[in-house]
C-alpha cells in the first residue's frame, strides 16, 4: 500500500516545489530528505524482490557490527546502535527543519518514511505472501517444485472440519470477553487506587502478571486449577478452596464448557494490568478545572465517573479495548500450555500455529491467519468510524 | 504540574518543559484531591483490596513454591508451607548457576537486546503518529488504517520471510536482526496508541505555536512531545517487558547461542530436555521478573497528572 | 565473561582419559563429564577420518532439542572427534526444535548437522523441503556395521536413506516400586493375563479405592495424547502382531479395523477402567489432564502401583530417588500374552541428519554413526542408551537404561518402532492424540474415535 502511494504523492508534491522555487528559495536539505526516503523504500522492495529471487549479493559486514563473543563487544555495539540510530534520527529532522520554505511532502514523508519502511519489510510483505499461501497448498507458494494452488480449498476444509465451530465460538467468547472484563477491571481499580497513598504499589501488584513470563504464568496457573481426587491432598488452590468449603475439587480445565471461561480467566488476569496502566495515565490527564468545575456544581462520586471521567478517558478506553481485542484474536500460548487445544478450547490463533508449526501445513495455516484478520474487519471499521468523527469535531 | 496547581488547563506555550516527578503532597492536599474524584470511600478501599489480593495470590503462591524442595512441590499444595516451611534456595542456585554458560552472559544478552528494541520503535513511532495525527498529507488516513490492521498479522507468519532476508544479507544469527525485527513488531501498536493520544491534544495548542513561526520538528519536540510523557512511559513499560520475555523472535532470527541467547532461551531450557525438571521454572520466572517490575515501579515517576490535556476539545 | 570463556575451554579439552574417570563414578545428573583438565591428543582412533581431505580448522554446526545440562554430555563426546580432526563442531540446543527446524530450512538456514526428536519430523522435512542430504556413503557404511537393517527402514523416506539413530529408549516398561511390591507381596507379571490379575488383586486389596493399581498421565500441551498412542501401538503388537502392526502403520489396514478396535477396547480395559486408573490423581477423565511428568509419581507415595512409560521417564523420578532394581521405583517388561513366543518391544528414538555435503560434515556424521561415539556418549549419563549393536551395555548409566540396551540387544526381541512417529503428520501427531485424548476425556466411543482418526488419514 505504502509503496504505491507515497512515490506518486512525492512527484505531485516535488513539481510544486520546484515551481515555486523561483520566489521562495526552497530547503535543499529538506529536499534531500525526501528523496532519500524515496530511495531507502525503493531499496527495501528490490531488497524483498531481490531476496525472493535469491539475488542478493553476498555482503560481508565488518566483524565489529555482527561478531559479538564478549559482554564488552555486545555493550559497545548496543551503545553504537543507539548512537547511529539517534544521529540519522536527528539529521533527518535537522534537515527537515529549516528556515527555508520546505515542501510538506518532505516533512511528512521524514516522519512517517521511517515506520513505513519497517513495516513494508516486516509485516506488509510477510502479510502479502500469507494471503497469497492462503490459497495454496502445505508448501510454500513460491517454492516451484512443491507448490500447488488449492484455490479457496483451505477455507473450505476449514469450515467442513465438525470440530471448527466450536473453534469459532471459543474465539467469539474470548474476543468479547477479554477485553469486556479486562478493561472493566482495569478501568474499576485504576479510578479506586487512584491519589492514593502507595499508588504505585498497588498498581503493581495488578501489574506483575503482565510482567512474568508465559513459562512462569503456565506454573502459576497450574497451582491454581491443578486437580486431585477428593481423598488426596490437593495441589491446586481453587481446589483446595472448595474442599475447605465442603465441597468436590471441580476439574476446571476439563469440564466443558466451563473449562474456556477459566482460560480466559488467566488472560484476563494479564491484560487488566495492561488496561489498568493506560487508564490510569489517561485519568490522570484530566485537567484539573474539568473536576473542579463539576465538583463545582455538585457532580461527586459515581456521577463525577460516569459524567467527568468516562467521557475525559475515552480515547484511552478506546485504545486499550482495541489493543486487547486485537491481542485476544492473537493469543494462543495459554491454550497452548494448558490444554493444546483438547478438551473444546481450541481458539483459531491456535489452530493456526497448530497448522503451520505443529503439521507444517503452511496454506491451512495461512488461511486461519487470514480468517483472524476477517474477524477484526469490525474493529477495524469502528475505528475508521472514530476517526472520522475526531475529524469532524476538529 | 501537580494537583494543587488547579483550574488552568496547559498553558499553550512552546517552552513547557519536562517534569522533574511528582512531588510530595501535602496531607491536606491528598485528602482534598482523595474527595474530588474517589468514589465512597470503606468499599472502594474494600473492592480495591481484594482485587489487589486476588490478583497477586497466584503469584505469591508461585514465590513460596520456588523456594521449596521438588519433592514438596509435587505432592502438596504451596500453603502447606505455612504450616510445614522448608525452605531451599536449590531452585534459585540451579537457575543461576546450574548451565555451563554463565548466567551473567544471558543477562548481557537481554540488556542488549532490550535497549535498541525499546528506543528505536518509540522513537520511530512517535514521528510517525506526528505525522498521522498533525502533518496534512493525500492518503494519510487511508494508511494510517492501514498501519493500524497490521496488528492483527500474527507474528508468526513473518518468521520465514523475514529470515530468508536476514540470512540472504547475511545477518541471520547477529543482535540486528532482533533489534529489526522487534522494532518492526512494535510499530503498529505503537503508532496507533501514540496517534489516539496525539489526536486529543487540543488544536488551540498546536495552532499557536505555529503562529509563533514554529516548524513540524519545533512542534513536536516543544509541544507535543512533552505532552505525551504518561503515554510514552508506558508504552515504554510494556515494550520491555515484551521485548524483555521474547523467546520466539531471538531464538528464531539469533538463534539460541550462548553469543546472542537471551534469558528467556536459558529459562525455557531450564525444565530439561523432557520437561522433567519444570519445577526450576518458579525460580526461574522470578529471576528473570524483578528487572521489569523495578522498571514499571521507575516508569511510574512519569505518569504525572495533569501533563495530558487529553479529552479537551479544543 | 573470560570466566565463561576459561571454563568452556578447559571442558572441551577435557581428553578422554579424564572421561573415563569421572564417568566411571558419575551418575546420570552431574552436569556431564569432561571437566576435568588434562592434554594429550584424542582418545578414539583418528584413522577413519584421515580420509576426508582438508577439514581441519572447518567447522560443523548441529542443532538438536536436547537442552543444557543434559547437550553438556553430548559436547564431551564429540570432543575426541574434534581433536582428531581439528572440526570445530558448534552446538545448538533448543527445546522449541520442532518449530524452528522448519522455519529455518524454508528460510536457507538449515544447520548443517540435526537431531531430529522422532523420524515423522525427518520424514516431513524430507518431504516439504527436499533440504535434507541423503545418508553420506561413508557414514552409511558405519551405520552397515553398527546398526540392524530394521533401523535402516524407519530413516528411509521413499527409498531414500536419510537419518541413522541417536539415542533411542524403549517403551515396553512399566514402572513400579519393587519396595511396595515387595511389602505388599505383588510379584512381576510376566504375562499380560498376569498383569491384569495383579491390577484386580490390588483393586480387592485396597476396598476403599483410595489405592488404585495404575496411574495414568497423558498431557504434554500441544502434544497431549501421545502416551496412550504408545499404549496402543504395545498392545497392537501383541494383540495382532507384528506383520498386522506393520500394515497398520503403513495404513494397509484401516485405521479403524475392527482388529484395532479390540485393540483399544483391551487398553481401555485399563486406561478407561474407574477401578484401575487413576491412582492418587481421581477418576478416569484426570488421565487427560496430567502431565505425563507428573503420571508416575504417586507411585513413591503409593497411591497407585504401577505406571506404563518409556525408559526415559528414569528422569523424572525427583531428586534422592533411588532408581534400581531394589530400590524405590523401577520399571518392568510391559509383558507379552499369554502362549506367546514372541517379545515385542516398543521403541522410540533421535534421527541424525545432515543439511550440507563438505567433507567436514561427512566427517562428523560418519563419527556420530560409530561404535566409539555411541560408547563414549554412554559414559557420559542421562540415561543415554543407542541401539548401535556394538554399544557396550556396561557403559550405559542407569539400570533402566541397561535394561532398555538389553532389550535392543536381545536377538529374540521383536522389535517395532513407534507407529504414530512412522505415520503422516496429521495422523501421528494430529488426529490419533487429539482423538485418543477425547477418547479419555469425554468417554468418546471406541468406533468413533478410530472413525474419526481413519477420515483424517491424508
Amino acid at each position: 500500500m505504502s509503496d504505491t502511494q507515497t512515490p506518486e504523492k512525492a512527484d505531485a508534491s516535488a513539481s510544486d516545489a520546484t515551481a515555486g522555487k523561483h520566489k521562495n528559495p526552497v530547503s535543499y536539505g529538506a529536499l534531500a530528505v525526501g528523496f532519500f526516503m524515496i530511495l531507502v523504500f525503493a531499496g527495501i522492495v528490490g531488497l524483498v524482490a531481490a531476496s525472493f529471487f535469491d539475488a542478493v549479493p553476498e555482503i560481508t559486514w565488518p566483524s565489529f557490527l555482527v561478531e559479538s563473543d564478549t559482554a564488552v563487544r555486545k555493550l559497545g555495539l548496543m551503545v553504537f546502535v543507539v548512537l547511529l540510530f539517534v544521529g540519522v534520527m536527528a539529521l533527518l529532522l535537522f534537515m527537515v527543519d529549516s528556515r527555508k520554505r520546505v515542501p510538506n511532502w518532505t516533512v511528512a514523508i521524514a516522519f512517517v518514511g521511517p515506520a513505513l519502511a519497517a513495516l513494508l519489510l516486516g509485516l506488509i510483505w510477510p502479510g502479502i505472501s500469507t494471503l497469497i499461501q492462503s490459497f495454496y497448498g502445505r508448501s510454500p507458494w513460491y517454492d516451484p517444485e512443491r507448490s500447488e494452488f488449492v484455490g479457496m480449498a483451505n477455507f473450505s476444509t476449514l469450515f467442513t472440519t465438525p470440530e471448527f465451530q466450536v473453534v469459532l465460538r471459543n474465539t467469539l467468547i474470548w474476543v468479547i470477553l477479554v477485553p469486556l472484563v479486562a478493561v472493566g477491571l482495569g478501568l474499576l481499580y485504576a479510578v479506586l487506587i487512584d491519589r492514593t497513598r502507595g499508588e504505585a504499589i498497588s498498581k503493581g501488584l495488578i501489574f506483575l502478571p503482565m510482567a512474568i513470563s508465559l513459562v512462569g504464568a503456565s506454573i502459576i496457573w497450574r497451582f491454581v486449577y491443578e486437580y486431585r481426587a477428593p481423598a488426596r491432598p490437593q495441589i491446586g488452590l481453587l481446589n483446595q478452596l472448595l474442599v475447605w468449603l465442603g465441597l468436590e475439587p471441580y476439574q476446571f480445565i476439563l469440564n466443558v464448557p466451563w473449562n474456556t471461561t477459566f482460560l480466559i480467566v488467566v488472560m484476563v488476569w494479564i491484560q487488566t494490568g495492561f488496561a489498568m496502566t493506560i487508564i490510569s495515565a489517561a485519568i490522570k490527564a484530566i485537567p484539573d478545572d474539568i473536576v473542579e468545575a463539576a465538583r463545582l456544581d455538585g457532580v461527586s462520586g459515581l456521577r463525577m465517573f460516569r459524567y467527568v471521567t468516562i467521557p475525559s478517558i475515552r480515547p484511552a478506553l478506546l485504545v486499550v479495548w482495541v489493543t486487547i481485542t486485537m491481542t485476544t484474536l492473537k493469543v494462543f500460548d495459554i491454550v497452548r500450555t494448558m490444554t493444546g487445544g483438547n478438551f473444546q478450547t481450541s481458539v483459531v490463533a491456535n489452530e493456526f500455529y497448530t497448522q503451520s508449526f505443529r503439521q507444517f501445513d503452511f496454506g491451512l495455516g495461512a488461511a486461519l491467519a487470514v480468517l483472524l484478520f476477517v474477524i477484526v474487519i469490525p474493529v477495524v471499521v469502528y475505528q475508521v468510524r472514530q476517526l472520522r468523527i475526531s475529524e469532524e469535531i476538529r | 504540574m501537580t494537583t494543587s496547581n488547579p483550574g488552568i488547563p496547559v498553558e499553550p506555550s512552546v517552552e513547557q518543559k519536562r517534569p522533574s516527578g511528582p512531588r510530595k503532597l501535602t496531607k491536606a492536599e491528598i485528602r482534598a484531591s482523595e474527595a474530588k474524584t474517589r468514589l465512597t470511600s470503606p468499599w472502594a478501599t474494600g473492592i480495591a483490596i481484594i482485587m489487589a489480593i486476588l490478583w497477586t495470590i497466584p503469584t505469591f503462591g508461585l514465590l513460596i513454591t520456588s523456594i521449596r524442595p521438588q519433592a514438596s512441590i509435587q505432592q502438596s499444595g504451596w500453603w502447606t508451607w505455612f504450616t510445614n516451611p522448608e525452605f531451599t534456595l536449590q531452585n534459585y542456585e540451579t537457575v543461576l548457576t546450574g548451565s555451563s554458560t554463565a548466567f551473567g552472559t544471558y543477562f548481557v544478552n537481554t540488556l542488549v537486546i532490550t535497549i535498541p528494541a525499546v528506543v528505536i520503535p518509540i522513537t520511530i513511532a512517535l514521528l510517525a503518529a506526528y505525522a498521522f495525527a498533525w502533518i496534512e498529507f493525500r492518503g494519510r488516513d487511508l494508511l494510517f488504517v492501514a498501519v493500524f490492521a497490521l496488528q492483527i498479522v500474527p507474528l508468526q507468519v513473518t518468521l520465514i520471510p523475514l529470515l530468508s532476508i536476514y540470512v540472504d544479507v547475511g545477518l541471520a544469527g547477529s543482535f540486528w536482526t532482533v533489534w529489526l525485527s522487534h522494532s518492526i513488531f512494535a510499530l503498529p501498536l505503537a503508532i496507533f496508541m501514540f496517534h489516539n493520544f496525539m489526536k486529543d491534544i487540543p488544536r488551540s495548542l498546536v495552532e499557536a505555536a505555529r503562529v509563533d513561526g514554529a516548524g513540524h520538528v519545533r512542534i513536536f519536540f516543544r509541544v507535543l512531545l512533552p505532552l505525551l510523557v504518561p503515554a510514552v512511559a508506558a508504552f515504554t513499560v510494556f515494550q520491555f517487558l515484551w521485548v524483555w520475555n521474547d523467546l520466539l523472535v531471538a531464538l528464531t532470527f539469533a538463534g539460541g547461542t550462548p553469543n546472542v541467547a537471551p534469558l528467556t532461551v536459558r529459562l525455557a531450557e531450564l525444565s530439561g530436555s523432557r520437561g522433567q525438571d519444570w519445577h526450576l521454572l518458579s525460580a526461574g520466572a522470578f529471576v528473570a521478573l524483578i528487572v521489569p517490575v523495578l522498571i514499571f515501579l521507575f516508569g511510574q515517576r512519569y505518569f504525572v497528572r495533569g501533563l495530558l490535556a487529553g479529552g479537551v476539545k479544543g | 565473561m573470560a570466566l565463561n570463556h576459561k571454563r568452556r575451554f578447559t571442558a572441551l579439552s577435557g581428553v578422554l582419559a579424564a572421561t573415563f574417570v569421572v564417568t566411571a563414578c558419575g551418575s546420570g545428573d552431574d552436569g556431564g563429564g569432561g571437566t576435568d583438565g588434562g592434554s594429550g591428543s584424542s582418545a578414539i582412533d583418528c584413522a577413519p577420518y584421515e580420509q576426508f581431505a582438508d577439514i581441519d580448522g572447518k567447522s560443523v554446526s548441529t542443532y538438536a532439542s536436547i537442552v543444557a545440562p543434559e547437550s553438556d554430555a553430548y559436547e564431551a563426546a564429540w570432543k575426541p572427534f574434534e581433536d582428531c580432526t581439528g572440526v570445530d563442531v558448534k552446538g545448538e540446543w533448543s527445546k522449541e526444535f520442532e518449530a524452528q527446524i522448519v522455519v529455518r530450512v524454508q528460510s536457507g538456514n538449515p544447520p548443517d548437522v540435526a537431531l531430529f526428536p522422532q523420524p515423522g519430523l525427518l520424514q516431513t522435512v524430507v518431504n516439504d523441503t527436499g533440504a535434507v542430504v541423503p545418508v553420506f556413503e561413508e557414514t552409511e557404511a558405519v551405520v552397515d556395521e553398527n546398526f540392524s537393517e530394521d533401523w535402516k527402514a524407519y530413516g528411509t523416506v521413499d527409498g531414500t536413506y536419510y537419518g541413522f539413530p541417536n539415542s533411542s529408549n524403549s517403551k515396553s516398561f512399566v514402572w513400579y516400586s519393587p519396595s511396595a511390591f515387595a511389602d505388599a507381596g505383588y510379584e512381576i507379571p510376566q504375562t499380560w493375563e498376569e498383569l491384569v490379575s495383579l491390577s484386580d488383586k490390588i483393586v480387592a486389596d485396597n476396598p476403599d479405592g483410595s489405592v488404585k493399581p495404575w496411574c495414568a498421565g497423558i498431557a504434554s500441551g500441544d502434544a497431549t495424547g501421545w502416551p496412550v498412542t504408545d499404549w496402543v501401538e504395545d498392545k497392537m503388537l501383541r494383540d495382532q502382531g507384528a506383520d498386522y502392526y506393520d500394515k497398520w502403520v503403513a495404513h494397509e489396514v484401516p485405521f479403524n479395523a475392527p482388529e484395532s478396535v479390540e485393540v483399544w477396547d483391551a487398553v481401555g480395559t485399563v486406561l478407561r477402567n474407574p477401578d484401575y486408573v487413576n491412582g492418587g490423581f481421581g477418576n478416569v477423565q484426570t488421565v487427560a489432564s496430567t502431565s505425563f511428568q507428573d503420571g508416575g509419581l504417586p507411585i513413591l507415595d503409593g497411591s497407585c502401583f504401577m505406571y506404563k512409560m518409556a525408559s526415559f521417564y528414569a528422569a523424572n523420578w525427583p531428586e534422592g530417588t533411588d532408581v534400581s532394581e531394589n530400590g524405590d521405583v523401577f520399571a518392568f517388561y510391559f509383558p507379552a500374552n499369554e502362549g506367546s513366543e514372541e517379545k515385542p518391544v516398543l521403541v522410540g528414538s533421535e534421527f541424525i541428519a545432515a543439511f550440507d555435503d563438505r567433507p567436514e560434515v561427512r566427517a562428523f556424521t560418519t563419527y556420530l554413526a560409530s561404535a566409539e561415539y555411541a560408547n563414549l556418549r554412554a559414559k557420559e549419563g542421562f540415561g543415554f542408551v543407542s541401539a548401535n549393536k556394538n554399544l557396550d551395555v556396561a557403559n550405559v548409566d542407569s539400570p533402566i537404561s541397561k535394561l532398555a540396551a538389553e532389550q535392543f540387544q536381545d536377538p529374540s526381541a521383536l522389535i517395532r518402532f513407534d507407529g504414530a512417529d512412522l505415520m503422516p503428520g496429521a495422523v501421528g501427531s494430529g488426529s490419533f492424540w487429539r482423538e485418543a485424548t477425547a477418547w479419555i476425556a469425554e468417554g468418546k466411543d471406541t468406533k468413533a474415535v478410530l472413525d474419526s482418526v481413519e477420515q483424517s488419514w491424508p
